[in-house]
């Protein structure tokens, strides 16, 4: 008796386990959430309003109108001037440092591109406010009466503000929620992924109308910033098929679409969902079925 | 039992597995496609031998500007302004650097080389797709210096049809009906030219007056009504021989032969008693059989392609408006049923739309519509414009144009105009003189 007691007890606990596991709430943990940017902003200037300090005041009113700003330009150019005269040594700049270096230590065009890339991508990660943030303290640093405790205070504010954000980061939208959960695009992104490829594609305008060769399917794998991983061609087959030249033309100028798009303006969450995606593209329409 | 049950369990746990997405693309960007036509390249030796020959200084050059021009004028394709190149000819043309032409935004590149071997005219050349990095198509052509423009015609073809997915026209040639002197004098010729307006050439010498030339889709042979002692009679004229010959005298007033598909029989029409009907004659054994029977005025017949119907224009009705029938004269059915007169109907080469001639309120357009009657689009609106003939691919039509006379009597022309089936492609077409009823032929290269 005991004994079938505890093995039902053990079954129950364990269907219990899987259907916990089993609950939507899990499966959001592991995915992608958008940036919110203007959040951090506001916090850290209710963080560091101290009322003791007048001058230190009007200064944070001063970043506040600063953030202000960059809530609605999310670039601030005298940022991206400073990344970019830590990060790239132009020949311009000091011709003493050219001659000093050795010739390996010049950094190849390439690389100066890329590190030039990587900063601007900052501007649209969350990440970047840390170092606003630091930027902030550093102005406030020279200026106020009480440059320790102005510090701590911000401190304290940044730790703060990375923990709501990266709480803030792991909740999303319903709308989100909802996308992410059904592996769907949501008419917005879907909408931004077909206008940019609108763009891109050149139709081959003589190309006879044939119903039954208006349709190429490519199928693309990106990497998280959109850049095309790989291309594969659904109907590949039919390309090289004999009397379907005019598919192929159509698929030719498929392909140089997507080619012109790359790296294609993703989603910025969700990246499984995108990883691999298919575009239908349908001429029948453009060349006048 | 136990491994059974956690394996079950482990079953239903869920995994993250997302359905592709799938997105629709419906449109795109109407912008012909960019193009580099690199100068085919040419050794010393051969460009002073061609130059001794044909007294072009560089043909190389000559020969990608005839390419450049054709693509340009097709609407489909913007060559892009050579000065940007910035790969030399040469080079190019044995491994083109696809980062330097990518940078000026080509899609497509053409290259190529010039020879002179053997007293002849080699040229080679490439068309490379940019993006893709790779060749999509290499060939080589042999033939007499003198054929240096039709080599030029052939390449934009061959890669016209291989961007597009349709056959080309630029080989081509169009015959028309030269026009000097004052409106009521007229001295009409017959005149064959390219289809880019170069080579032109007069075939007959204006004494008689001559009238609606028109091409065999299958051969170079043009049939083209011509007044003898004030006698309408129809001609055969053999393009590549030169040798002309009478089809036959004809009762009454006879009006716009053309031929079959397959080019072995004639249809047109004949004026007598007042009426007007459609026969076809058959060029072997010359029987004549008579079409339409209808107190009207049916006239301006043309062949589908396949041959299996006929379309038509006839005042039946009451005014003049388009027909289609089967090509031995049964199941006519009205085609067009807008406002104002219809006329000049003439099948696509692609067999998918007529286009025709339309007069309503004083204005003349030309347009097409599909077999059945329906989508009427009108491409062009003019003062005076008629009889469009179809280019060899379906895509272009070629019409004349004639413009007011002043009050003084002067200021009157008549020249060629072509258009494509979006209507935005209009362009003239030079002529040394005033021009009318041209008719495209097919291509010389099939």
């Amino acid at each position: 008796m005991n004994r079938s007691l505890i093995i039902s007890s053990a079954l129950h606990a364990l269907l219990i386990f899987i259907t916990a596991m089993s609950l939507p709430f899990l499966a959001k943990k592991p995915l992608d959430v958008p940036p919110v940017v203007s959040v951090e902003l506001i916090q850290i200037a209710e963080k560091t309003n101290i009322p003791f300090a007048p001058k230190a005041k009007k200064i944070i009113e001063k970043v506040k109108e600063k953030e202000k700003k960059l809530v609605s330009e999310q670039a601030p150019p005298k940022k991206v001037e400073k990344t970019k005269t830590k990060t790239v040594i132009s020949p311009d700049q000091n011709n003493k440092k050219v001659e000093n270096q050795t010739p390996e230590a010049i950094p190849l065009p390439e690389k100066t591109v890329k590190k030039v890339e990587t900063k601007e991508e900052k501007k649209q990660n969350p990440d970047k406010l840390d170092e606003e943030v630091k930027q902030v303290s550093e102005f406030e640093k020279d200026d106020l009466f009480d440059p320790n405790e102005l510090k701590a205070k911000i401190d304290k504010a940044k730790i703060d503000s990375s923990k709501q954000k990266l709480k803030k980061n792991n909740e999303i939208t319903q709308d989100q929620d909802k996308s992410v959960l059904t592996g769907k695009l949501t008419i917005t992104e879907e909408q931004a992924l077909q206008a940019q490829i609108f763009t891109c594609w050149s139709i081959p305008l003589g190309l006879p109308y044939a119903p039954e060769d208006m349709l190429v399917r490519i199928k693309l794998s990106l990497k998280p910033d959109g850049s095309i991983d790989d291309m594969e061609m659904l109907d590949h087959v039919k390309m090289n098929t004999p009397g379907k030249e005019r598919f192929r033309t159509l698929a030719d100028s498929v392909r140089r679409a997507v080619q012109i798009c790359n790296p294609l303006r993703v989603p910025a969450s969700g990246y499984e969902r995108w990883k691999n995606i298919i575009f239908n593209f349908d001429a029948s329409e453009m060349l006048g079925g | 039992m136990l491994k059974k049950i956690i394996l079950f369990f482990i079953i239903l746990i869920p995994v993250n597995a997302f359905a592709l997405i799938e997105v629709d693309i419906t449109r795109g960007n109407l912008d012909p496609l960019p193009l580099a036509v690199s100068p085919l390249s040419i050794d010393e030796t051969s460009r002073k031998s061609f130059e001794k020959i044909l007294k072009k200084e560089n043909i190389g050059s000559e020969i990608s500007n005839i390419v450049e021009n054709n693509l340009k004028t097709s609407g489909l394709f913007n060559p892009l302004d050579k000065k940007a190149f910035l790969q030399a000819p040469d080079i190019a043309n044995l491994k083109p650097r696809f980062e330097d032409w990518n940078l000026i935004k080509a899609q497509a590149l053409i290259t190529g080389k010039v020879n002179y071997v053997d007293d002849k005219l080699r040229v080679e050349f490439r068309l490379w797709d940019v993006l893709a990095a790779k060749e999509m198509m290499a060939l080589a052509f042999t033939t007499v210096p003198n054929n240096w423009r039709r080599v030029g015609h052939i390449i934009s073809d061959k890669v016209y049809e291989r961007l597009t997915g349709e056959k080309g026209y630029f080989d081509t040639r169009i015959i028309y009906v030269s026009e000097e002197g004052p409106k009521t004098q007229r001295i009409k010729k017959l005149a064959i030219m390219d289809q880019d307006g170069a080579n032109n050439k007069f075939l007959t010498l204006g004494n008689e007056l001559v009238l609606t030339p028109r091409f065999n889709p299958a051969s170079q042979m043009v049939t083209y009504l011509s007044y003898f002692k004030n006698m309408p009679r129809v001609y055969l004229l053999d393009i590549e021989t030169g040798t002309q010959e009478v089809v036959g005298d004809f009762p009454g007033m006879t009006f716009a032969p053309r031929f079959s598909p397959d080019g072995k029989k004639i249809i047109m029409s004949f004026a007598k008693d007042g009426k007007s009907d459609i026969y076809t004659m058959d060029l072997e054994n010359r029987i004549v059989e008579k079409i339409t029977n209808h107190p009207s005025i049916d006239t301006s017949p043309s062949y589908s392609p396949d041959g299996k119907y006929i379309t038509f224009n006839s005042d039946r009705s009451g005014y003049q408006q388009i027909y289609v029938m089967k090509n031995d004269g049964s199941d006519i059915k009205r085609i067009s049923f807008g406002n104002g007169l219809y006329g000049t109907p003439v099948w696509s080469p692609r067999g998918d739309l007529i286009a025709f001639t339309k007069l309503h309120k004083g204005k003349f357009y030309i347009g097409v519509m599909r077999t059945d009657g329906s989508g009427e689009r009108l491409l062009t609106e003019n003062y005076y414009q008629e009889a469009p003939s179809w280019s060899p691919n379906g895509r272009v039509l070629i019409f004349y144009r004639e413009t007011k006379t002043d009050s003084k009597g002067e200021g009157f022309s008549a020249k060629l105009w072509s258009i494509d089936l979006t209507g935005y492609n209009e362009r003239q077409i030079k002529t040394p003189t005033d021009a009318s009823d041209p008719s495209w032929s097919s291509l010389l290269s099939n």
